[in-house]
């Protein structure tokens, strides 16, 4: 199938399609691979892709076609190609995290989340460059070198999902999955033009994403517009027994209000958005400023009431997530010891040795970095004054959206990032990097969900605009998005 | 609070991270250049604040009999060293096998 | 008390491994023995990406030992993560629970011959094991095993109140014996399902403060922990006669030496780094539930003793020996309860039953002589259908075949012969074949009678009903 074609149609018309019997998944592979090769997705271009096997990915074409996943040829992705964030576990293709610790690393089980989609006909054709361990917010961590920002390739994709992010960008695939700890699917799709969604926490199984930081990891998911995001979401969220932390609430079709939505002039009629002044602060420009603006006008047209709000414990989100997220961080990662899996150093005079070269040699200088500011904050004479501390403000920031969502607003709006993508070697110091995520960390310390979506463009970038919804409620998240996508038309990417 | 060379020392010793002499000092700075932006917390009053329950409203209890989760590959196929069924390490040295013993852990 | 200038403190962390089919945090098999880590699993090989989801029965189990300690369960308890570097700690981090266990404040009740005293339980906690280091299979190599990575375990605190290696002694069989009747762990120090470390110290008699204590590890049973603890006793006694200081270190039992040695470790390299583990939830346990288990409690020793006593007019020493082992505590009721006479069965259980399990190095699950089949010896013996020595002889073919009593006994011709004909044809021929003796015996010398009736056993292949011999023998001696 033509290029254009490939990348006019959206997951849900794809895998009707593919179902009706009109669409073989074999062309919607090829076509994937094509657009992968034409943009230059691999190493030495874009730097989006890590890992792929098209022949592996053509085999699944045909068991799809030949109906033999348990939905048949009538699931609600079939055939549909996805790419995966490089931190989350599929079977075939490595599960590298973009950290040579795990070179070559070939998980033996699959994430659930993979499962769900698998199930529903989705096809995996690529693993994506990411932040080594998501530790990132521009997947310049990699070990595999940086990612290429699509709509200019001398800026960032962002991160730590970025591959993911660009990959969905520049038309290789309709949906990605990705991960979030901070606003790491989030700021990458603002950064990239996309949609990006950050479920409640526990809504999707963690079991099979490599984890970060436990209280914070999230998967989320890109597409290049909200139906899609929403039927991946749909898709892969519930209960999972292999995951501790996934929680027991039924999950709500966010799809079928989007029917009624488009006959309706005023569909946000009863919403209220809420508008905080923490997230509009002094040093965000003027371009950003005036797309939120727009999108506030529009929503208000859509008959939604906004309303200003106060959230006054904003700005210590990312002191309390540069505490909790390194020092989760530095207990996952001491899995990472060359015994049973992944590299091992060789050579080594004994055991002690063979633990500091591998994890010396293996891990990058972020992860390094945050490994040891998290095991210091944890450590004796520490840990009261950080951990712990910072545990309790969390709660602080958390309750800020308990009371807002409490009777005065339905959602949130904000700007997804203070600026748009920027270029890739300009961000040295750490703390700078950190500030990428200050308007993003908020909702992963709270665990509501967020989304991302394109609201303009500033200098010629992609501008992203983020709803905040109250806990499990996606799909008020959704409607609004739903709706403000729709308005805004083809003037989200200009 | 400023983190000392010797703190990072230490530090890197319980994370079992080989870290230069060079780069513990600039690995100070950077720890230094991002915790002092914590600073802020500390002023704050949380007196009656605890942390959230890590996943509040949850207690996944699994049966007894639930049976194992299978390998789809195996084990030989991702341990870097592995003999007639074993994982292998360097041999510990004696007083690593002490050391454990006192991580009031099993009798190794 | 310790005799002697200085008083024994001595407090025992106690590892049970909790007797589940699956393991703590997974659904791999707790099968012991089986092929190197065949029993493992994304969880337990701690892959990237793997998470931990607890084992409702290790709950059920630990919850039910607390109680039998008559500890406080706690409602809400919290998991931890212990963090340290070890190559069968997969994870680089044990899951514990740290400020927040599930029980705390209870007893075991011990008597070593000074009357009853309670020694405290300070906690009772659930955590998981780690794997095994094998350093000398492979030269320069280390083999790890991982099977016993993710076992459930229960860590048992005492509070630091025994004052000898004998009371130490006696805590350890008291708690062993407890669990066991529990069914919570199969308690052996052999197979590694309970381990101990105790912590020692020494103090001036009278003194209220403790001494600075020592932690002793890598005792391999109960009779080395008593042994341990003396020696070490007494090295801190001879350091602080000397004038010194005990210096508050780890050291190891070496039982082949009989002394133990400082484990090398520098001061502070063992930061826990302890945080609530974030992959579990706050374990909370609604009262419910705890009736539940309460309710489903096997029964304890100690209540099973008194129960004994009262029900079969059994004094103390029996008991306890009928109790050492709760399977042959049910057997020995079963058969009580059969003959409604508990003397009986427990002189049989005791006696033969015990010997016999004894000399195979069984236990009472091994035995196929059932207790309704022993019940009926019994009562065969009671009425005379067999002879008290020819039942034993009974009793050891039913324990070869399987096969009930009676048809044993007819089988092999053991039943007794009691008719008066067939006995007196024996006597007849036994007075014939010993005249000087029949002659003396009939004159009056009562003496020889036992001599007589041995005679006649042996002529009848111990078949005559022995009693009904004497009184066929004195009723011919005739009056005088």
């Amino acid at each position: 199938m033509k290029s254009e074609d490939f990348r006019a149609l959206h997951a849900a018309a794809i895998s009707a399609r593919v179902a009706a019997g009109t669409l073989d998944p074999a062309e919607v592979v090829a076509a994937s691979f094509a657009r992968a090769k034409e943009v230059g997705a691999g190493r030495e271009e874009l730097n989006l892709v890590l890992w792929s096997d098209e022949k592996v990915a053509q085999a699944d074409a045909v068991s799809v076609k030949k109906g033999m996943g348990p939905r048949g040829g009538g699931g609600s992705l079939a055939g549909v190609p996805m790419a995966v964030k490089d931190n989350i576990a599929t079977l075939g293709l490595p599960t590298t995290c973009a950290s040579r610790i795990l070179a070559g690393y070939v998980s033996p089980f699959e994430a659930t989340a993979i499962t769900r989609l698998r199930m529903e006909g989705a096809i995996v054709v690529a693993k994506t460059n990411m932040d080594e361990f998501a530790m990132g917010s521009s997947t310049e961590n990699s070990a595999y070198g940086p990612a290429h920002n699509p709509h200019d390739v001398r800026l960032v994709t962002g991160g730590s999902s970025g591959g993911s992010a660009a990959a969905v960008a520049s038309g290789i695939v309709p949906i990605a999955l990705g991960s979030e700890t901070g606003g790491s699917v989030r700021q990458p799709a603002a950064f990239c033009g996309v949609v990006g969604v950050k479920p409640t926490y526990g809504r999707v199984s963690r079991y099979g994403l490599v984890a970060f930081a436990s209280s914070l990891d999230h998967i989320g998911a890109f597409a290049r517009n909200v139906d899609d995001a929403a039927l991946v979401m749909e898709t892969i969220s519930g209960i999972d027994p292999r995951d501790s932390t996934s929680a027991n609430i039924p999950v709500a079709k966010y799809r079928e209000q989007f029917v009624s939505m488009a006959t309706t002039p005023t569909p946000l009629d009863g919403i209220t958005v809420g508008v905080a002044g923490e997230y509009f602060p002094e040093m965000l420009g003027t371009d950003m400023r005036r797309l939120c603006d727009r999108a506030l006008d529009l929503l208000r047209s859509l008959g939604a009431k906004v309303v200003s709000v106060s959230m006054p414990h904003t700005s210590l989100a990312i002191p309390v997530y540069y505490i909790i997220a390194p020092a989760e961080a530095s207990s996952n990662l001491a899995r990472f010891d060359g015994v049973r899996y992944g590299m091992r150093r060789s050579g080594s005079a004994s055991l002690r040795e063979m633990f500091g070269d591998t994890r010396s040699d293996g891990f990058g200088p972020e992860v390094t970095r945050r490994i040891l500011l998290g095991t210091y904050v944890l450590s004796a004479g520490y840990y009261d004054a950080y951990y712990r501390k910072a545990q309790s403000v969390r709660t602080l920031i958390a309750d800020d959206f308990t009371r807002v969502f409490a009777g005065t607003c339905d959602v949130l709006f904000t700007p997804t990032t203070p600026t748009t993508a920027f270029p890739i070697g300009q961000i040295t110091d750490p703390y700078e990097m950190y500030m990428s995520d200050i308007f993003t960390a908020t909702a992963n310390l709270a665990g509501v969900p967020a989304m991302s979506l394109p609201i303009g463009r500033s200098n010629g970038m992609p501008a992203g605009g983020q709803i905040i919804a109250s806990h499990f409620c996606e799909d008020k998240m959704f409607r609004v998005a739903y709706a403000l996508e729709a308005a805004l038309g083809g003037e989200a990417h200009q | 609070m400023a983190v000392s060379h010797s703190e990072v020392k230490h530090v890197a010793e319980l994370a079992r991270l080989t870290v230069s002499d060079a780069r513990l000092d600039e690995l100070a700075a950077e720890l230094n250049g991002i915790l002092v932006h914590m600073d802020v917390l500390a002023r704050l009053d949380t007196s009656g604040l605890s942390a959230p329950s890590p996943a509040p409203g949850c207690t996944h209890l699994r049966s007894d009999s639930s049976g194992p989760i299978p390998l789809m590959a195996p084990r030989e196929a991702f341990a870097p060293s592995i003999r007639e069924g074993f994982f292998t390490v360097p041999r510990l040295a004696t007083h690593e096998v002490t050391e454990a013993a006192d991580a009031a852990g099993p009798t190794p | 008390m310790t005799p002697g200038k200085y008083e024994m403190v001595v407090g025992l962390e106690v590892h049970v491994q909790l007797k589940t089919r699956s393991k703590a945090f997974c659904g791999c098999s707790t099968d012991f023995g089986d092929a190197p880590n065949i029993n493992t699993c994304p969880v337990c090989l701690a892959l990237p990406g793997a998470l931990p989801v607890l084992n409702e029965q290790a709950v059920t189990l630990a919850a039910r030992a607390a109680l039998s300690l008559g500890c406080t369960i706690h409602p809400v308890s919290v998991f931890a993560r212990k963090n340290y570097f070890y190559p069968d700690l997969p994870k680089g981090y044990q899951i514990t629970q740290f400020d927040r266990p599930l029980a705390t404040g209870g007893h075991v009740a011990i008597d070593v011959g000074d009357g009853a005293r309670r020694i405290g339980v300070t906690r009772v906690h659930i955590e998981e094991d780690a794997g095994k280091s094998i350093h000398d299979r492979f030269p320069r190599e280390t083999a790890i095993d991982l099977n016993r990575a993710g076992v459930p375990l229960i860590e048992i605190v005492s509070e630091p109140d025994m004052r000898t290696s004998r009371e130490a002694g006696a805590y350890l069989r008291t708690l062993r014996q407890i669990l066991k009747y529990l069914g919570v762990s199969d308690v052996s120090m052999e197979e590694g399902s309970l381990r101990v470390d105790a912590n020692v110290s020494a103090r001036l008699h009278g003194d209220a403060e403790l001494g600075t204590k020592t932690e002793m590890k890598n005792m391999n049973s109960f009779s080395g922990v008593e042994r341990a603890l003396e020696f070490e006793f007494a090295r801190q006694c001879e350091v602080l006669d000397r004038g010194g200081k005990v210096v508050q270190q780890t050291l190891l039992w070496d039982a082949a030496r009989g002394e133990a040695r400082v484990s090398r470790t520098k001061e502070g390299s063992h930061d826990y780094r302890y945080f609530p583990e974030p992959d579990l939830g706050h374990l909370v346990l609604d009262a419910d539930w705890l009736r539940r288990v309460k309710a489903e409690m096997p029964e304890l020793p100690s209540d099973r003793k008194a129960r004994f006593v009262s029900d079969f007019s059994l004094d103390a020493e029996d008991v306890d020996q009928l109790t050492a082992d709760p399977s042959l505590g049910e057997y020995f009721e079963a058969v009580a309860r059969a003959t409604a006479d508990g003397k009986s069965a427990a002189n049989w259980v005791m006696g033969e039953v015990q010997a016999l399990l004894n000399a195979n190095n069984v236990t009472v699950d091994a035995l196929v002589v059932r207790p309704a089949d022993l019940a009926q010896l019994i009562h065969m013996v009671r009425d005379g259908l067999v002879s008290h020595a020819a039942a034993k002889r009974v009793f050891a073919l039913m324990a070869e075949t399987g096969k009930p009593a009676a048809q044993v006994a007819h089988e092999h011709g053991l039943l007794q012969v009691g008719d008066d004909v067939s006995l007196a044809g024996w006597i007849d021929e036994v007075l014939a074949e010993h005249p000087d003796e029949a002659t003396r015996y009939l004159a009056g010398e009562r003496k020889l009678q036992g001599v007589l009736v041995g005679f006649v056993m042996k002529k009848s292949a111990g078949k005559a009903d022995p009693k009904r011999v004497n009184q066929l023998l004195v009723s011919r001696v005739g009056p005088g």
